[in-house]
């Protein structure tokens, strides 16, 4: 047994580190040190999600085409890791999904509306990463990004890469 | 383990893993960013009292304890009901020193290490160094001034894991603090 309030605890204080050590010695952070944050909690994130998906999808049979590996995500994969299912899948049918959480995991804590919304997206970048990890293992290059506009509720983009 | 485990434990069992594996990318990043271990051990002692100072509101929320009397009774707190709570294991408490004010909590099991193995050039690495600074982090908000460290470690060849826990002094309430 383990507690989830454990994980929020150690990725809350992951996110501030990451950005304290990136300042550290400048008054200001510009958009380059952010990038930098965003990339370094995301490549974490990425190596989570590779992890956890093998972990998960140990004994399943192979899946059947693209869509049935993305409600897997969004059913059995995000409720392992973000306790809930995803609310909403839409897809062009051409390689992007967008994938809607209404009260997604790590936002909650911080506000319901739009407090501290220009802060989220330091707290996305690592489940973008968790995502992108465990799509890459299971054979799907993606680019996975997030948006929020009303907190908790949270839309990550997936952008799968045809080689 | 049975094929047929139930909804809950593999959920539960699958936080302990989420955990596990981001605590393990962290120490990876923070070996990436430091030039060498003392540094590393020395971030996690930092971070883990940051976490420390805040998951004692939440654990003492969950628990509804009390005030412990003594340092003996925090030690059983500590062993049996916090670290149960988060880390699902229960330490032993034992090695209590003369005058009662160092404790040893003795792990069978870590869950922070599963899946870890060190490389040969991290033999200094304190990997779970960020349980002593969650252990200072916690007990400093509930007025104690505590040293904690690691004397044995499963990741470095002992057969246990060990953290020494020492009492150094009663922090005076400067503010009301707890139980209002």
């Amino acid at each position: 047994m383990a507690d989830e309030a454990l994980f929020e605890f150690l990725h809350m204080e992951i996110v501030s580190h990451i950005y304290k050590e990136q300042q550290s010695g400048k008054a200001e952070m510009d958009n380059k040190d952010r990038a930098v944050c965003v990339s370094v909690l995301e490549g974490m994130g990425f190596r989570v999600g590779q992890g956890l998906i093998e972990r998960l999808t140990r004994d399943s049979p192979s899946f059947k085409d693209e869509l049935d590996i993305m409600k897997f995500i969004c059913k059995d994969f995000w409720t392992k890791v973000f306790r809930r299912q995803v609310d909403n899948l839409r897809t062009n049918h051409q390689g992007t999904y967008v994938l809607q959480d209404n009260k997604f995991a790590m936002l909650t804590q911080l506000s319901s509306g739009k407090q501290y919304l220009d802060q989220a997206p330091k707290y996305l970048a690592f489940s973008c990463g968790v995502v992108r990890g465990a799509l890459s293992n299971l054979g799907m290059e993606s680019v996975v990004t997030a948006e929020v506009s009303v907190m908790p509720s949270c839309k990550f983009q997936v952008v799968i890469q045809k080689l | 383990m049975s094929r047929q485990s139930n909804r809950t434990t593999d959920s539960k069992k699958m936080n302990s893993e989420l955990f596990t594996l981001t605590y393990g990318a962290l120490v990876t990043q923070l070996c990436k960013d430091y030039e060498n271990d003392e540094e590393v051990n020395k971030q996690l002692d930092k971070m883990g009292y940051n976490i420390g100072v805040r998951l004692i509101e939440d654990f003492l929320a969950r628990s509804s304890i009390g005030r412990c009397q003594d340092f003996r009774e925090t030690a059983d707190v500590i062993a049996k009901v916090a670290f149960k709570m988060y880390l699902g294991i229960t330490p032993s408490v034992t090695n209590w020193s003369p005058a009662g004010d160092e404790f040893s909590l003795i792990l069978e099991s870590n869950p922070l290490v599963d899946f870890v193995e060190l490389p040969d050039n991290h033999s200094t690495l304190i990997y779970s160094n960020l349980l002593c600074g969650v252990l200072r982090g916690a007990l400093e908000m509930v007025q104690m001034a505590v040293d904690v460290k690691f004397v044995q470690d499963t990741l470095r060849g002992d057969n246990v894991t060990e953290i020494r826990m020492k009492f150094i002094k009663r922090i005076e309430e400067n503010v009301p603090a707890g139980d209002e």
